[in-house]
């Protein structure tokens, strides 16, 4: 079954909202080797300014990733995900994220388009602070969905 | 471990490089710090059954190990504003033939230089250029980061 177009455009929300935690954070920086001091040390996180450890730059991918599943997961959608290549990715900052921060994540479909055989979807996932709706930061991800080859 | 300001930096400076190793027992890190559990991250079987040479890094690893080398030299990683990229060939990761599982085999190699300076927005540009082997692993991969002046 090919991508289904009519998605374009419609938005799933995260059910649950999302705590983050210091230990979450930590583990993620131990994960992708970030060593500065500021993911692990309260301490040096309130020093530059912050109320607790900060997250990685590419930390919210765990809830924007989450947040998409709902969308790529959805049979009518048409993404057979074993085609599916990560093509670009991006990360637009309000403010950082830090321990103690309860997140909600919204993703709406941009646009899906043909090119050469394959489809090009990309998604923007705006991730907000549940209590004030605030924006905290976007994120934009571009998956390409291989054709019949 | 003050940030730089804007007023010392000029275009085309190399910042910073830093090479970063890789081993299989990364990529299961990542899978669980991540929650990205696709099995083309950790089992050959099925990364070749789906048409691939062998068990690749997840692409989200990749940008996330290189961006580190900017919030290292910032000092604040609180001070990226934006980061985004496009993966332009996979990274193979295999397992160790011999020895602890944790035996890196492969390297990323990072150099990140200064593209744009906005004086009036007080940013800077950073540009990434990530290598595996002879492979270029992300595509205009760009960091907006926030400098005093």
């Amino acid at each position: 079954m090919p991508v289904n177009t009519d998605y374009e455009g419609r938005r799933f929300e995260l059910r649950e909202s999302y705590e983050v935690s210091a230990e979450s954070i930590r583990a993620f920086a131990r994960a992708t080797k970030a060593t500065h001091p500021a993911h692990f040390d309260a301490e040096v996180a309130r020093v530059l300014g912050y109320a607790d450890v900060i997250a990685p730059t590419t930390f919210p991918v765990v809830l924007a990733q989450r947040s998409e599943s709902a969308y790529i997961s959805d049979p009518d959608a048409g993404i057979d995900f074993s085609r599916v290549v990560h093509g670009e990715e991006k990360f637009s900052y309000t403010r950082p994220v830090v321990a103690g921060d309860r997140l909600r994540a919204a993703t709406t479909v941009e646009s899906i388009r043909g090119a050469g055989g394959h489809s090009m979807i990309t998604s923007r996932t705006a991730i907000t602070e549940e209590a004030s709706g605030a924006a905290v930061v976007d994120v934009t991800s571009t998956i390409v969905v291989r054709g019949d080859s | 471990m003050a940030a730089p300001h804007l007023s010392e930096l000029n275009v085309g400076d190399v910042v910073a490089t830093e090479t970063i190793e890789f081993s299989r027992a990364d990529l299961v890190r990542y899978a669980g710090a991540s929650g990205d559990f696709n099995p083309i991250h950790w089992n050959e079987r099925f990364a070749r059954e789906v048409g691939l040479d062998g068990v690749i890094a997840h692409g989200m690893l990749t940008m996330a190990a290189a961006v580190t080398v900017v919030s290292t030299w910032l000092g604040d990683p609180g001070r990226i504003i934006d980061y985004g990229t496009r993966f332009t060939k996979p990274v193979p990761v295999d397992d160790a033939a011999s020895g602890s599982p944790e035996s890196p085999t492969q390297n990323l190699l990072v150099t990140a230089t200064v593209g744009v300076l906005d004086a009036e927005a007080s940013t800077a540009r950073i540009d990434l250029a990530a290598t595996a082997g002879e492979a270029k692993v992300l595509g205009r991969a760009q960091v907006v980061v926030r400098l005093d002046a």
